[in-house]
């Protein structure tokens, strides 16, 4: 953890003229360029823009599944450019809770076990993880579902499973990639109503939409444009 | 929130960690997922580790089974011989001589329970008769075998009289002219009582029949034929030397006394006399189990490189299909030695079971095929214990391509395309 000041709160996600540039074969393509950003702490945090924009580069980089070509990327203080690969992996599973678009949602398994594989990697204690993981399937509303196949669910409940999953590990920052962009209006705008509860309770949030209903609910949007930020509001 | 955050860096950050009954507990669920598949994955190992444990087990039965039906009579019996071919031409005879006290010689040998010598006596071409009865039509004088033995050759070659006695030492040394016949010549010469003391006629030599031999077990052409004792024939024929050593050894000491009676009969030159000894039960078990072995442990590992092959296969097609999974445990804070690991596992954990079950079968193939054929099942406490290792080992070989693919997977790819 940071020694920060007495006047200085540590940004949960900072990132200074970051890029990243992806090469394929000669040809090297741009997806970031000269990013800088802070998302503090407690933050919904919405990013927005075209498709290509980089919202998706950007999500990876500050999920730590990336790395950036260029420039400094500060988690909770940390410099990601100091870590190795384990070391990654380790705040992932502890600090960091995803949610994708598709909800990668393991088809042979329960939605409790689905929930459950995020503790694995974490190393919460084992008999701890199934409370956490009811708790967690409480939280989303899904408590009458826990023993059920995913493939019996809708696609909405497959996503609430997703975001119990992120947060049964308590992390620092959930990202979101298009949490709304497989449901329908009715069970997206659910999905917001839990964002707003999270958020609530003091997670911070970036979510990657270009669905201006979800960026209205958040304190702030991020408008990325071929790669730069554009309105920074 | 503002003021400029100097960075830290990450030392003190905790690597992820994954506990191995977790990691067993993915690669069992992994398995599980698709039962049908794994079975027909596990499948080519069982067949595999099937072939070979039977295999070895036939091999161990079907050679333990050939000791076990081996001839007890050849397994006792040595021969030693003077017989030198016939390069050594008229007057380079080399033969050496067979000594007349052989048979004590040879008693002396500890696991020797009888020993006789004998060897053809020449009788110049001397008819053999015995006394005339009038039947015109009857054939009454023979061509016949004439052999000098010793006294202890009955023994050796596990005779039966019919009727008499066989000779002794005392009449060796005298030369008493009395002979022993065989069935077979007693038969020709129409004698069948010998309490008459009846007469036989070598050319013109009576000799007094006081035996005549029911059955040899060994050296059966004496019991075509007239036998003397040697002390008679060489008074009356000049006969010098035995060129047969009849040996009657107890079970398992056929080896050591070959070794011994050379040298016991011709300490000078042992090398220059023959003997013929059983073949020893461990080196025919190992012919057995060689030739069967040799064969099929070629077809089971051809099956278990299948079964390999196959399980490599299975599972690359099943990272394939799982990248979207894979990419999903890395963002949850899988490493990439945790995907790694998972598969390998998976993998591993398909062959042991394969081994397992391919090694139950093989034991009960060998109980089968016993029980068919009224065997006595036998087979290497080693091996069933050992092919559910060997097939684990088949299983981690086999996802260690697929495992490093799984592993080498970037998480952004990964969770695009799943």
């Amino acid at each position: 953890m940071a020694p920060p000041g007495d006047d200085v709160v540590v940004p949960v996600v900072e990132l200074r003229d970051v890029s990243r540039t992806f090469v394929a074969g000669d040809v090297s393509v741009p997806a970031l360029r000269d990013v800088s950003m802070k998302v503090g702490q407690g933050e919904y945090v919405a990013v927005v823009g075209p498709s290509g924009s980089g919202k998706s580069t950007m999500l990876n980089l500050v999920g730590l599944l990336d790395r950036p070509s260029k420039g400094t990327y500060l988690f909770e203080g940390i410099d990601t450019s100091t870590l190795d690969e384990g070391q990654r992996a380790g705040l992932r599973s502890r600090r960091i809770g995803f949610v994708f678009q598709s909800f990668h949602i393991l088809a042979h398994r329960t939605v409790i076990e689905n929930v459950m594989l995020s503790t694995i990697y974490n190393g919460m204690p084992r008999s701890d993880r199934v409370p956490s993981a009811e708790t967690s399937l409480l939280r989303v509303g899904l408590g009458n579902r826990m023993d059920f196949l995913p493939t019996k669910l809708s696609g909405g409940e497959r996503q609430r499973v997703a975001i119990a999953r992120a947060l049964v590990t308590r992390p620092a920052l959930l990202l979101a990639d298009e949490p709304t962009g497989n449901l329908d209006s009715t069970t997206g705008g659910a999905m917001l109503g839990l964002f707003d509860e999270l958020r609530a309770d003091g997670l911070t949030l970036i979510v990657v939409t270009h669905d201006s209903q979800v960026s209205a609910h958040a304190d702030r949007a991020i408008h990325l444009r071929d790669g730069r930020i554009e309105v920074l509001t | 929130m503002t003021g400029i955050v100097m960075p830290v860096n990450g030392e003190e950050v905790a690597p992820a960690k994954m506990s191995l009954r977790d990691l067993a507990a993915e690669a069992v669920a992994g398995i599980f997922a698709r039962p049908g598949r794994t079975v027909l994955t596990v499948l080519g190992t069982v067949l595999g580790i099937g072939a070979l444990v039977a295999t070895l087990g036939v091999a161990k039965t079907a050679g333990n089974q050939i000791v076990g039906r081996f001839d007890e009579l050849a397994a006792t019996s040595v021969v030693v011989t003077n017989e030198q071919g016939f390069f050594f031409g008229p007057g380079g005879d080399s033969r050496i001589e067979i000594p007349a006290d052989a048979e004590s010689r040879l008693l002396r040998l500890n696991g020797v329970t009888a020993a006789g010598s004998f060897g053809s006596v020449e009788v110049g071409g001397a008819l053999v008769r015995s006394v005339p009865i009038p039947d015109p039509l009857a054939q009454t004088e023979f061509q016949m075998s004439v052999y000098a033995a010793s006294p202890g050759l009955l023994d050796a070659v596990r005779g039966d009289l019919a009727t008499g006695r066989w000779f002794d030492w005392g009449h060796s040394e005298r030369g008493d002219r009395i002979v022993v016949l065989g069935t077979g010549a007693a038969q020709r010469l129409n004698i069948t009582r010998v309490d008459q003391q009846p007469v036989v006629f070598i050319g013109d030599d009576a000799y007094v029949v006081i035996g005549i031999v029911d059955s040899v077990r060994r050296q059966p052409e004496l019991l075509n034929g007239l036998i003397l004792p040697e002390g008679t024939a060489r008074q009356e024929y000049g006969y010098t030397s035995a060129t047969t050593v009849q040996i009657d050894v107890e079970i398992g000491a056929a080896t050591l006394i070959a070794e011994q009676a050379a040298v016991a009969l011709s300490p000078n030159e042992p090398t220059l006399l023959r003997v013929q000894k059983p073949p020893e039960p461990q080196d025919l078990r190992r012919d057995v189990e060689g030739d069967v072995n040799a064969l099929f442990l070629v077809l089971g590992g051809v099956s278990l490189l299948v079964g390999a092959i196959g399980i490599a296969n299975v599972t690359l097609v099943s990272v394939l299909e799982r990248v979207g999974e894979i990419g999903l445990r890395r963002a949850l804070g899988a490493a990439r030695r945790h995907v790694a690991g998972q598969f390998l596992m998976e993998s591993t954990a398909m062959g042991l079971v394969g081994g397992i079950i391919g090694a139950s079968l093989g034991v009960l193939l060998v109980v089968g095929i016993s029980a068919a054929r009224t065997w006595t099942p036998v087979l290497d406490p080693v091996v069933p214990l050992v092919a559910p290792v060997v097939g684990a080992v088949t299983g981690l070989f086999a996802g260690l391509y697929p495992a490093l693919r799984a592993a080498a997977l970037e998480p952004v790819e990964a969770l695009r395309s799943g």
